[in-house]
């Protein structure tokens, strides 16, 4: 079953949350993350990373792609933290933070997540992380939550103090 | 070239309020009639219309309820309040190159009374909110927080800042009869305790529910000198989608907070005999108040990083060194996807604002930063 299927079998929603709703270019993506893997689409010709992924590299054309590993570790690039009105489930843990990273392996690729204290828990509430503990710079490591059978989402864990 | 070749000459609207009773294809329909109506002109010369794709009244029943004629000229624009001066825009390039002779732009909006758009969980999640909604950043609102934090961060910028937009455009409303928040003054305490919507902006930091709706008549400039209003003149229009630019997430290049506003400017001005030291008052698409440090810095008042520190000692206020927003634009006057902006900008050039800056010539009107935008330099 591919993520797609996953989450369309979901009817797009875990516990009220939404599940990232693929779109053709997006679905390694999610394929990867169901692994345990951060990837980046890049230009199988000439290398060019890009994100979000889209179908042909704006720099050398090419509609030739490949999917890189990456370590999974950034920095807190900003933060919000989201506070009602919001839809119900997310009205219930709120307020949380959620980060924009930008990746220690290529800095131009920022990924949004929303944060656990630890690498041992990639399942903690979203609002586990006191928000004094955050700020931007901060270090971070991906860690994956299935939120639905067949579809797993990565999350950032302060590495930091 | 547009300069000055075509002018706004009719501008109407309903009522604002939180709660209208009448459906927005009648709400746009009053707009349009009160517009045409401002112009003198009758509603079966209209043979030009445009709108906004999120505009739910299409032409069809729109011209077929004003008694509009043979329509030669229709257009819609993208991306939300980005394309509210794209309206005029487009009209103004189909009179000025023969495809039409008298265009009619408009929005109708029942955002107060109707639904949130972001509450609706049955639409898909396409790119690029399959990357941004499933981790909480749900709204609008926490899109633009994200990089306020960061522009806050990079620049020094502080909530006293953010305070300065909301208070000038609310000082605006109380002199505006017609402003939802006309008799809601705003207080620094009151500011500084508000509650959170997305951490680092407040309540006061986002723009108004409003259920209201807006149109305006553009002809070209022979004609708008026989009109029943003074012309007022799109000097130069222009929109703008950066390179590489993604929307309201744009934290995907190297520079996320050079935004729409930029690329716009560089072709509102190349086109334009002004630059933004002529500019007398200007009303500044202000869905969030980060927004308008950033365009402040888009459209080149002030250098890259110095759109916050350029809100400090009244600037933006009557008499400052920018009025802006000066009938108390989204965040006081009320949220129509920016068009009150653009019939605010008519007003001030005609003379009939109830915050008029004195003998002002020229007017700066831009649609939403943070997405691809578009702006109108007016002139009288």
């Amino acid at each position: 079953m591919s993520v797609t299927e996953a989450v369309n079998a979901a009817g797009g929603l875990a516990d009220g949350l939404l599940l990232p709703w693929p779109d053709a270019d997006g679905e390694p993506f999610w394929e990867y993350t169901l692994r345990g893997e951060l990837r980046v689409q890049a230009c199988a010709d000439c290398g060019l990373r890009r994100f979000p992924p889209r179908p042909s590299c704006p720099r050398c054309h090419s509609f030739a792609d490949e999917w890189q590993p990456t370590s999974g570790r950034g920095r807190i690039w900003s933060f919000v933290v989201a506070h009602p009105p919001l839809l119900p489930a997310y009205a219930e843990q709120a307020p949380y933070p959620v980060a924009v990273v930008e990746l220690d392996d290529d800095p131009a690729v920022r990924l949004v997540g929303t944060l656990t204290p630890s690498v041992r828990r990639p399942d903690a509430p979203w609002n586990a992380v006191p928000v004094a503990r955050l700020r931007i710079g901060a270090p971070v490591q991906a860690v994956y939550q299935t939120l639905a059978p067949g579809v797993a989402v990565p999350r950032w864990a302060l590495t930091g103090p | 070239m547009l300069k000055d070749r075509t002018a706004i000459v009719g501008i109407g609207r309903t009522r604002f309020a939180k709660n209208l009773d009448e459906p927005e294809k009648t709400l746009a329909c009053r707009a349009v009639l009160a517009a045409l109506d401002d112009a003198g002109i009758d509603p079966a010369e209209v043979d030009a219309l445009a709108s906004y794709t999120m505009e739910e009244t299409d032409e069809v029943e729109l011209a077929k309820s004003i008694g509009a004629g043979d329509i030669t000229f229709f257009s819609r624009t993208g991306f939300g309040g980005g394309g509210s001066c794209a309206t005029v825009a487009h009209l103004a390039m189909a009179v000025a190159t023969g495809q039409a002779s008298v265009g009619v732009a408009w929005r109708s909006r029942k955002r107060g009374s109707g639904v949130r758009p972001w509450t609706n969980t049955s639409v898909q999640l396409p790119t690029p909110a399959q990357w941004t909604r499933p981790f909480g950043l749900l709204r609008p609102v926490d899109e633009i927080a994200v990089l306020a934090r960061r522009y806050m961060h990079e620049y020094g910028a502080t909530r006293d800042h953010l305070f300065n937009v909301a208070l000038a455009c609310r000082n605006r409303a109380n002199q505006n009869p017609e402003a939802v928040m006309y008799e809601r003054p705003l207080t620094r305490e009151m500011y500084m305790d508000a509650r959170w919507i997305s951490e680092p902006l407040c309540l006061y930091d986002n723009c108004l529910e409003t259920d209201g709706a807006l149109a305006c008549v553009v002809v070209g400039a022979e004609r708008a000198r026989d009109c029943r209003r003074k012309p007022v003149y799109v000097h130069a229009a222009a929109q703008g989608l950066p390179a590489q630019h993604h929307g309201m997430v744009n934290y995907w290049n190297d520079d996320p907070l050079t935004g729409p506003a930029w690329t716009a400017a560089r072709q509102l001005w190349k086109t334009a005999d002004l630059g933004p030291q002529d500019v007398d008052t200007a009303q500044i698409y202000d869905a969030f108040t980060p927004l308008i440090p950033l365009s402040l810095e888009g459209y080149g008042f002030c250098g890259r990083g110095e759109g916050a520190a350029f809100t400090e000692g009244g600037a933006l206020e009557l008499g400052g060194r920018l009025p802006i927003n000066t009938a108390g634009g989204g965040l006081s006057e009320g949220y129509v996807h920016g068009f009150n902006l653009i019939d605010e900008g008519v007003r001030q050039l005609r003379g009939s604002s109830t915050s008029q800056v004195p003998d002002a010539a020229t007017c700066l009107v831009t649609a939403g930063e943070g997405v691809p935008t578009s702006a109108l330099l007016l002139r009288n």
